[in-house]
């Protein structure tokens, strides 16, 4: 009997289960916190961040009540510092390599003490002014974290920017990426507005490159061109069975969740997740804050190689996920066109740590599934830009292998992480400024 | 177990650790809740003539250091507020109830001889084991020509010491200020004047800070602030300078000491006797945190003493005074080095930038295997002991005294001493 329904919680129920998942810290609890900074000389965690924020730095401001101070050191590196506040996974960055780590006792919650810092600026509104119009354009196609801090920086610099998304609201993977309890209240939009109130930016939205819009167009309407479009594609299973009903991709599930009121996301009662990374985690949590009975997510390989890191693994067992290890899925089981089950094969990794699955098999019933098994990039200008690794390709700079074209973010090669995006875009404006300027522009 | 009996000039309690005159000893309420509690006595809060001072509302301001509270206090808090005559009464009954403890009453009249001679038969008939002269008090008493502005003028202090010797048979501890140029010369008035024993030190002349609000100094009274008495764990520095140099002084031998200044833990407590006091007083810490430090105190003395074989508080007493030398006595020829234990380094790299910016270049830092690593480069460490002391991982960092290759030198006999032989002579 398929058992997938909506509103299987009270509505008092969703929305705790749907609000901040983990509440900011208030004033004197962040003076507490940030006092445990050793304000290590040359530190670890500036190392760590891919923006490269002076976290004792702004700790430091914190400690002292100067929360603009803070914000401002956050915010000159980052001006998603707010989003990165939230969904960073800092146990693996800037946290993981904290000093009081290796003194036996937790880390100091920079994470925390960011949201602090930057949700105190975001109230008191945008804190930058832009340096004098200096006659360019410059397009920015993708209005997701590369998108927006290349958008920021170029406003900064005197740049006039056209901000394009193939989406309705700008926003990127903030606004339909990511797990509702990381980024409550509208935070996503919230954050997009400060950022945009630096001025100078002009959105339009519903704009899709190699639809109805043009790279060739752009490059001669504009000085410049930053791609921002991260991976559009999700991988497939290659299964048998894989269209079948209540089979979901995973990304889908998420974005409905963003878009729409939680009573009214149908969810299964027996949830099936495949994948290792934070994208399944984040649905297979919402899967059981939506009310599903049994959430299954299954990896192929160990905790050690999944995406998600320890931190997010540990949520999803906190949420009552139940999370199984090397086994691989073989088959999706279905009648009468709806998934019943999905059959996977167990292993085991081989001496070299080769996953090998010859452990028999394992059936999982589910009423729905929903797939992670990763993100692809799609070309959607074919052949124009090179590409490495199914990417598009650039160099140091930023630079695409048309010259005035850049890109970054998930669409090129490194981490797929949003404060990874927010380097990238930050760089990829710089780089742009600097090629303008010399020309004498 | 350690015999933590303590005897003050002639004053005997079960332990060294009295209640210093302040609020925790304004009445019969708190004392007796601290004499049951465990404390070897108090020193009453300062009586004065009737009719009795008005205190104002808004009295303590606090420094907090990186999250610790009340590291120092300042209070603007004058003499009790209560008649004489209440005081009296209820110093009688505690007494009697508690016959065993150290009842000092701490006095502060105008300095005629008429005032304490009228005052000091009253608090004789209470049965109290002492007095203690309040020439420390360095706000709102002092602008009265009380407190601090007798403890400043040794003549004066001389001259109302010795009143109180004249008309009481009780033992007379001397309270000295700590705003002076040289404690030693109250001191020596004080032994010229009689005193029976002298306790310091009193309270810092001090402004705790500015309520940058309200433009006034803090505590804040009505829009505007004054300059208050400055105590707790930051005095403390201080208090151990100031005991330390009259314990030091042959000329006060046998003159007892009650050590006060900042004393919040037993190891406070040890230090305080070492530099030669016979009795403590403890008052901020009892403020913060409430009577029942008193446990921690006398068993975390007590165990320490059993540790170290001490049997008595007199076996403690001025035990590193002979230690405590002018600069000119310490050896030049005294090397000692910094040595990090790279196995409980973090790599916080804070003795490094101490080092690089402000001190010898003498850490080197690299990177091995990815790691950041901290050297000390002996030949450039002189052995200022900053990078030990501001590294935040507890024994990673040892200063480790060197053999020693050459005699003790001291600059008197040093030969980049230009004044090397004048020095000689005066020996």
């Amino acid at each position: 009997m398929i058992d997938i329904a909506a509103g299987r919680l009270s509505a008092a129920t969703l929305a705790r289960n749907f609000s901040d998942a983990h509440p900011p810290l208030t004033a004197p609890q962040s003076v507490v916190e940030a006092d445990r900074c050793h304000h290590c000389y040359d530190a670890p965690c500036i190392e760590a961040c891919p923006t490269g924020i002076d976290i004792p730095g702004f700790i430091g401001r914190i400690a002292t009540g100067d929360l603009g101070g803070a914000a401002e050191a956050i915010l000159d590196q980052n001006i998603l510092g707010g989003a990165c506040a939230r969904v960073c996974p800092t146990d693996i960055l800037c946290e993981g390599v904290c000093v009081r780590v290796k003194q036996g006792e937790r880390a100091v919650s920079i994470g925390a003490l960011q949201r602090t810092a930057v949700d105190w600026q975001m109230a008191q509104g945008q804190p930058y002014r832009r340096a004098p119009a200096r006659g360019t354009r410059i397009a920015v196609v993708g209005a997701g974290p590369a998108g927006l801090a290349c958008a920021h920086r170029l406003s900064l610099r005197g740049h006039d920017v056209d901000l394009y998304d193939a989406r309705p609201k700008p926003g990127g993977l903030n606004e339909y990426g990511i797990a509702a309890y990381k980024v409550p209240d509208d935070f996503a939009q919230n954050e997009v507005a400060f950022v945009l109130e630096i001025g100078g930016i002009t959105w339009y939205g519903d704009r899709v490159l190699g639809q109805n819009l043009s790279l060739e167009t752009l490059r001669e309407t504009y000085d410049a061109v930053f791609l921002g479009i991260g991976q559009s594609g999700v991988r497939a299973l290659g299964l048998a069975g894989e269209d079948a009903d209540g089979v979901f991709d995973a990304v889908d599930f998420i974005e409905t969740l963003r878009q729409s009121p939680p009573a009214a996301v149908p969810i299964g009662a027996r949830v099936v997740v495949i994948g290792g990374g934070n994208t399944a985690i984040d649905a297979a949590v919402q899967a059981r804050r939506l009310g599903a009975d049994d959430v299954t997510l299954v990896y192929r390989r160990g905790p050690e190689n999944m995406n998600a890191t320890p931190e997010e693994q540990e949520w999803a067992l906190q949420n009552l996920v139940t999370i199984r290890h090397w086994a691989t899925p073989a088959a999706i089981e279905t009648e009468a066109g709806h998934v019943t089950g999905v059959r996977f094969a167990r292993g085991a990794p081989d001496e070299t740590g080769k996953p090998v699955y010859d452990r028999g098999e394992l059936t999982i019933p589910a009423d729905m599934v929903l797939k992670a098994v990763g993100q692809l990039y799609e070309d959607p200008i074919d052949g124009t830009l090179a590409l490495s690794g199914g990417r598009i390709l650039v160099d140091a700079r930023g630079e695409t292998s048309l010259p005035g074209v850049f890109a970054g973010g998930d669409c090129t090669a490194g981490e797929d992480l949003t404060v990874a995006a927010v380097r990238d875009g930050r760089d990829a404006a710089e780089a742009i400024d600097t090629m303008l300027t010399e020309r004498g522009r | 177990m350690a015999d933590l009996r303590s005897n003050l000039g002639g004053i005997t309690s079960p332990n060294p650790f009295w209640l210093a005159s302040a609020p925790p000893t304004d009445k019969e309420y708190n004392v007796r809740r601290a004499l049951e509690a465990g404390w070897g006595g108090v020193v009453w809060k300062t009586l004065g003539e009737d009719p009795p001072v008005v205190n104002v509302s808004s009295r303590y301001g606090g420094l907090a250091y990186q999250g610790k509270r009340l590291s120092g206090l300042n209070n603007i808090e004058l003499i009790s507020d209560r008649p004489l005559a209440t005081n009296i009464a209820e110093i009688k009954r505690i007494k009697r109830d508690f016959p065993d403890r150290a009842i000092v009453v701490s006095l502060m009249v105008p300095c005629e001889e008429a005032s304490w001679a009228a005052i000091l038969p009253i608090v004789e008939e209470t049965g109290a084991d002492g007095i203690e002269l309040n020439f420390g008090c360095p706000h709102g008493m002092s602008e009265r020509n009380m407190g601090a502005a007798v403890g400043q003028v040794p003549e004066y202090v001389e001259m109302v010491t010795r009143w109180c010797k004249q008309h009481t048979r009780m033992p007379v501890i001397v309270k000295l200020t700590p705003n002076v140029t040289s404690i030693l010369s109250p001191a020596r008035a004080a032994l010229r004047g009689g005193a029976d024993a002298v306790s310091l030190i009193n309270t810092i002349q001090s402004v705790i800070g500015v309520d940058l609000d309200a433009m006034a100094p803090m505590p804040v009274v009505g829009g505007q602030g004054t300059h208050g008495g400055y105590c707790g764990p930051a005095v403390k520095p201080i208090a151990l300078r100031m005991v330390g140099e009259i314990a030091r002084e042959p000329e006060f031998r046998g003159l007892p000491i009650s050590g006060i200044g900042g004393i919040s833990t037993w190891r406070d407590a040890a230090e305080f006797l070492a530099m030669g006091s016979s009795a403590l007083q403890v008052c901020t810490a009892a403020m913060h945190y409430g009577f029942r430090i008193i446990d921690d105190l006398t068993t975390g003395l007590s165990n320490w003493m059993d540790e170290k074989g001490y049997a008595s508080i007199s076996d403690v007493t001025g035990r590193a005074v002979p230690n405590f030398v002018h600069w000119n006595a310490l050896d030049l020829n005294f090397k000692t080095l910094a040595s990090i234990d790279q196995d409980r380094c973090i790599q916080c790299g804070l003795c490094y930038v101490a080092c690089e910016d402000t001190s010898h270049q003498a850490i080197g830092r690299s990177k091995v295997d990815g790691m950041r690593r901290y050297e000390v480069i002996d030949a450039e460490c002189v052995g200022c002991n900053l990078c030990a002391l501001a590294c935040p991982v507890d024994d990673c960092i040892t200063m480790v005294p060197q053999p020693q290759t050459a005699e003790k030198l001291t600059w008197p006999e040093h030969p980049n001493n230009p004044h090397r032989i004048l020095a000689e002579r005066a020996g």
